[in-house]
């Protein structure tokens, strides 16, 4: 395996202004960069000599809405002749518009789909930016972390309609999500009581 | 004079027997030649990622066995992989033995419904005939170790859940000695066999560089002449203490895709062997207390054995903040998760990295100008399951 150390290096020199900070997590190369320069870094990183990342693997988003800019978008790129991996990440907000791969990676046709589907991103410059997996006619976005688990819609066949029909979710007790946090850990009010005590 | 050109669109599936499952494939067709195809998933888009969000570690877990179900517990393996490398935990080495052998087995499991399938769909019974049984076989060392043939939920975070039953390394040991015969029966029914080549040989020819473009892996990579394997090029588990070979195609064509994974089935069977012969004793699960539930005798004993089995199976355990993805080869390709923990006992992202959704993805490319009975050729050697392709 090449050194990653010289890796993120020769990355960091190259592409100087556009990278904003870089580790070595877990064997990967991390790299978060700033949304509009997401053509450039990876059209370095595919072309250059160096780095050969010819193969994307994949590309998710995580949501964190708490977050100014709610989505992180992450992509995943191999190189097979250098036995390295690179993750590159960058925030946008949920107006933003990120900027689709499918004109250096076909195979970025249906993974930026699918972000679209589970997320609601857009992406600029994209083909065919349908639904996926989800259902046709679905709305809302199911990653989203303010979608609720059990969904809004359900669907059944109707003996009396003798079609397939969509309502509205019952059930017939709600998800319960327990919180397992230890109580012998305090409580909140001793929690805070002993933050003063240390204080 | 011009002619106007008519097509005809077609729905292929998402109920026909060679749709391996519920695809829905739009073709365009004029004449019998495909001109685009357009595959519509989700069919069996069951929210699993969403679903680990909202639960443990360890609940986390039997999701995977759904994914890929012809193979179920390679799956598993990428999620507790990812998870021992964010805890830092260290298998114990009978524990990477076990899974490594159920692993092959499971690459085995996968390879058999494939190639038999394939030949199905063009036209020959009797390859599945004879290859069920041996999948049956299998699937009973699935049933033994875990308990059920096919959703094992076996691994586990630090090890396996149970050591194997008496008698069941001598079982798989017999029946290593049995299978090379046969894959040699199958082969004789199929790789010479004139219908099998007419319908195969030179059908979805995937170029080298396509095959990169597309985001290939496994097999659809190996059969285009792209020597890449996870197990080997970067090693995981105890992978690189076993010798085996990594078989190549030449064409890129779907019979070499169906060669490879021949060949990639003599290989299991020598890396089971491997692991039967050097399998040690010793513990099957991590020792630590913290992660690893404490052994049923000590619960009525020991009140910090009850503490603990109580904690891990409400609370479950806590997994300190980081971010890892992490690739085993499944029997398919590569099979990725990539997990985001916050520090408490759920994960807060899990996104898995399916082979099968590229593969597929590529269906127009590789079908374009094909005729419409190449159309399940093709399918049968992409080796789609949508257990894990819809997730």
């Amino acid at each position: 395996m090449k050194n990653l150390f010289d890796l993120e290096k020769k990355i960091n020199s190259e592409l100087a202004t556009k990278v904003k900070s870089s580790k070595i997590n877990h064997e990967h190369i991390c790299i978060n960069i700033e949304n509009e320069n997401l053509l450039d870094v990876v059209l370095f990183l595919k072309n250059n000599n160096e780095t050969k990342f010819k193969q994307l693997i994949d590309i998710t988003a995580v949501d964190y809405p708490e977050n100014e800019r709610r989505f992180k978008l992450v992509y995943l790129l191999l190189s097979h002749e250098f036995n390295s991996r690179i993750l590159i990440d960058f925030f946008i907000n949920e107006n933003e518009v990120a900027t689709s791969l499918t004109s250096i990676f076909p195979s970025s046709n249906w993974m930026e789909r699918e972000v679209f589907d589970m997320y609601g991103i857009k992406f600029k410059d994209h083909p065919d930016l349908r639904r996926i997996l989800t259902d046709y006619g679905f709305t809302g976005h199911p990653l989203r972390k303010d979608f609720p688990l059990t969904g809004h819609n359900e669907v059944r066949y109707s003996e009396d309609k003798k079609k397939v029909i969509y309502e509205p979710v019952k059930l017939e007790q709600n998800y319960r999500n327990f919180d397992y946090e230890s109580p012998w850990q305090g409580t909140d009010y001793i929690k805070s009581q002993n933050k003063k005590n240390n204080e | 004079m011009s002619k106007e050109k008519k097509t005809l669109n077609l729905n292929f599936g998402p109920q026909h027997p060679a749709a391996h499952g519920v695809l829905r494939l739009i073709l365009e067709l004029d004449g019998e030649v495909v001109e685009h195809a357009d595959p519509h998933i989700g069919l069996l888009h069951r929210g699993t990622e969403k679903l680990i969000e909202n639960k443990t570690y360890l609940q986390a877990l039997p999701y995977f066995d759904r994914l890929d179900y012809v193979a179920p517990m390679n799956q598993e393996h990428a999620f507790a992989l990812a998870v021992e490398k964010i805890l830092n935990i260290e298998v114990p080495i009978r524990a990477q033995f076990i899974r490594v052998m159920f692993c092959e087995i499971g690459r085995i499991l996968s390879h058999i419904l494939n190639i038999t399938t394939q030949a199905l769909d063009v036209g020959a019974l009797t390859p599945s005939l004879w290859g069920f049984e041996e999948r049956e076989t299998l699937m009973t060392f699935y049933e033994r170790v875990s308990g059920s043939r096919l959703h094992a939920n076996y691994f586990r975070t630090g090890g396996v859940h149970q050591d194997l039953p008496r008698g069941l390394a001598d079982d798989i040991g017999k029946f290593c000695q049995n299978f090379p015969k046969v894959i040699n029966d199958l082969e004789t029914l199929l790789t010479d066999n004139r219908i099998f080549k007419q319908r195969n040989v030179d059908i979805g020819i995937v170029s080298k560089q396509d095959a990169l473009d597309y985001s290939f892996s496994g097999v659809m990579l190996r059969g285009s002449g792209i020597p890449w394997d996870l197990r080997k090029s970067q090693t995981y588990e105890c992978y690189d203490q076993i010798d085996f070979k990594i078989p190549v195609g030449k064409n890129g064509d779907c019979y070499d895709r169906y060669l490879c994974r021949i060949e990639e089935m003599k290989e299991s069977v020598k890396i089971i062997n491997q692991c039967l012969d050097k399998m040690p004793t010793g513990p099957i699960k991590s020792l630590d207390g913290k992660i690893s539930p404490p052994p049923k005798n000590d619960i009525k004993e020991s009140m910090e054995a009850l503490i603990h089995h109580f904690k891990l199976f409400t609370e479950g355990y806590r997994v300190k903040k980081d971010e890892i993805y992490v690739a085993v080869e499944a029997p398919k390709g590569e099979f990725g998760v990539y997990l985001i923990s916050d520090g408490s006992s759920k994960p807060y992202k899990c996104k898995i990295r399916a082979p099968g959704f590229s593969h597929l993805q590529a269906m127009d490319y590789l079908i374009k100008g094909h005729m419409l009975a190449d159309v399940p050729a093709v399918l049968g050697s992409m080796d789609v399951v949508f257990g894990e392709i819809d997730r």
